[in-house]
């Protein structure tokens, strides 16, 4: 099945792996290897993402080879409607303009010279999530099932600060940002977002951004659904409603069944995944092993996590192993003595708003299982006698 | 270590003993600080909405240089420039600009979207029903601004070429997809207008996001 709003079917993993590379019987007896102009990862380890391979595409954060929160700058997941464009950070300037008493237009450099901020937030598609939803297979990796998702330390400039600096007129209620990339990608965003917490960005993970997360700066829309910050940011206008552009009309909208859709439906709501064990795994040992994996809330921080190991007939609160932050993420644990027994894995997320993450099966009773966008149901792993995992969607 | 452990533990000690209250500078101090550090509200943060300095930064824009980018046109359509297309004229233009993609009749291709596509007026179902069926959204079944289609057209396609489309043609595509929509006749000759004028079938099927946010269900 296609969807669209997922740059399209995923392909399948490789199904051959590369030959293990050979270690020396004993590498205390000879030197090792001389410096190096950038540090490569271990030959050991080769996460990759899952590319499509159009313009219009996606490619896939590699969730079940990655530990803690952040994820390295290289495996963050993509999503572009046109492409990745070339800028010069030299030439790219940010208009803004409208409804404001000074319209400016800003370098990169002017950018860089305001008061800056640094945060750790996630980034997901709001299309992440579909396949597990639709139709759950239990051939499914977290990487299809849920990389449209990656976390990041940003670091930028306050929107408000740039929105103070040109003087926004108190009648403007909305603003448009638009990209620089070959469809002018362009999103209605409420105003209120800027004078909360929306940043222009210009760094991730202590470099510049790469050119596929916007390069040279992008709109950073915390806990918003990854289509609204603006990637390749060129402009920001001002204005008294919504444009109603393709992206937030005939995309990114969940139809219902009472025959209406939602727009604007911008914030994720608290949702989770266990990354480890998954498909493919195969558990050998019996004894105690770490259930782990990952949760967020596109409105605020998360305040548990809990974990089942009978199908969600019983919860156990999980381990958060970093301080939760407004819509970043968390990664929580919890300890399992397996002993060969039959078991279903599942997460549950709640948020300090009282969220709680739903079901599947209350999902579809409430939204039909074609609607679009916004799939946050708790899922899992199952783990038979044998030790093999698959996944497990059907809650 | 150990003389500098006895060090800070002295250190610490003292603290302790001369700030018995709360509320010397030091506490407070400290106490704002940390707020500062700990929020991730930028608005309590130097930089945020509530600072007031202003940095004198970035350089005044000319409206030469914003009408240049500043194309969008907006669900009432103000924006639409001069120009007409026909119905026939946009079957022309889209053989050749959209259908490689599009395909003949707007039917789509794996990844790219289906244009065309309405429901018979006696289907079992009404016609926006998209979340309990596997429906594929068109313009006439979904769209609910006839704005967006020329804002589109005009903003992105073709894909290999976008932005090199005449005014006059974006006009026309947009009246061939309506009319292949059957939203308008195939006389009707597309200007600001008269495209202004066109209402789309799922206009009022949309609702601003309804979710609570505190709930299970929503």
């Amino acid at each position: 099945m296609t969807v669209e709003g997922q740059g399209g079917a995923v392909p399948p993993a490789p199904a051959v792996p590369p030959p293990r590379p050979v270690a020396p019987l004993d590498a205390t007896a000879m030197p090792g290897a001389p410096t190096a102009a950038l540090g490569a990862r271990s030959e050991y380890f080769a996460p990759t993402r899952i590319p499509n391979g159009t313009p219009v595409g996606s490619s896939r954060t590699p969730l079940q080879d990655l530990t803690g929160t952040i994820t390295p700058a290289d495996l963050h997941f993509e999503r572009h409607h046109a492409g990745i464009p070339t800028l010069d950070p030299e030439l790219h300037t940010l208009t803004i303009h409208g409804l404001v008493d000074h319209p400016m237009s800003f370098t990169v450099s002017d950018i860089k010279r305001f008061p800056q901020i640094t945060r750790t937030y996630f980034i997901e598609c709001s299309g992440n999530g579909g396949a597990g939803y639709r139709d759950p297979k239990p051939d499914t990796t977290p990487q299809p099932l849920a990389g449209l998702f990656s976390t990041s330390e940003w670091t930028g400039v306050p929107l408000a600060t740039l929105f103070r600096e040109v003087g926004v007129q108190p009648n403007a209620t909305w603003f448009l940002a638009e990209g620089g990339d070959s469809c002018k990608l362009a999103r209605s965003i409420p105003i209120a977002k800027a004078w909360d917490d929306a940043m222009i960005v210009w760094a991730q993970n202590g470099e510049p951004l790469r050119p596929a997360q916007g390069y040279p700066m992008r709109l950073l829309l915390p806990g918003f659904e990854g289509n609204s910050n603006v990637k390749w940011l060129r402009r920001l206008e001002l204005g008294t409603k919504p444009w109603m552009t393709r992206w937030e009309t005939s995309k990114y909208t969940d139809p219902m069944p009472d025959g209406m859709a939602r727009i604007f439906t911008f914030e994720i709501d608290a949702k989770s995944v266990i990354t480890s064990p998954c498909y493919p795994n195969t558990i050998t040992a019996r004894g105690w092993h770490s259930v782990n994996g990952l949760a967020w809330s596109g409105r605020g921080r998360i305040t548990r996590v809990e974990v089942s190991i009978d199908g969600g007939a019983t919860w156990h609160d999980a381990e958060l192993l970093n301080t939760p932050q407004p819509k970043s993420t968390v990664r929580f644990q919890y300890m399992w003595n397996w002993q060969a027994a039959d078991a279903v894995l599942l997460s549950r997320a709640t948020d300090d708003a009282g969220y709680v993450q739903p079901t599947r099966s209350a999902m579809v009773a409430e939204r039909g299982v074609y609607t679009d966008y916004h799939y946050n149901q708790i899922v899992g792993w199952k783990v038979d006698r044998s030790g093999a995992v698959t996944f497990h969607g059907g809650t | 270590m150990r003389p500098i452990h006895v060090v800070c533990t002295f250190a610490a000690l003292a603290l302790c003993g001369c700030s018995g209250s709360s509320n010397t500078p030091n506490a407070a101090m400290n106490a704002s600080s940390n707020a500062a550090f700990t929020s991730y509200d930028a608005g309590r943060v130097p930089g945020g909405p509530g600072a007031k300095q202003l940095y004198a930064l970035g350089h005044p824009a000319a409206d030469s240089a914003i009408a240049v980018m500043n194309q969008d046109i907006g669900s009432d359509g103000l924006e639409l420039p001069d120009g007409s297309g026909t119905v026939t004229r946009g079957a022309a233009v889209y053989a050749a600009q959209c259908s490689q993609c599009h395909g003949a009749k707007g039917e789509g291709l794996p990844t790219f979207p289906k244009l065309v596509g309405r429901d018979s007026a006696d289907a079992p179902k009404p016609e926006f029903q998209f979340s309990t069926t596997n429906k594929t959204k068109t313009i006439g079944n979904y769209w609910p601004y006839a704005t967006t289609l020329f804002d589109y057209i005009k903003r992105a396609m073709p894909f290999a070429t976008p932005g090199s489309m005449t005014d006059d043609d974006v006009y026309a595509v947009t009246a061939y997809l309506l009319s292949a929509n059957a939203i308008i006749s195939d006389t009707v000759t597309l200007n600001a207008p008269t495209l202004r004028a066109v209402r789309m079938p799922a206009r009022d099927h949309f609702v601003p996001d309804n979710r609570k946010p505190n709930g299970t269900i929503k």
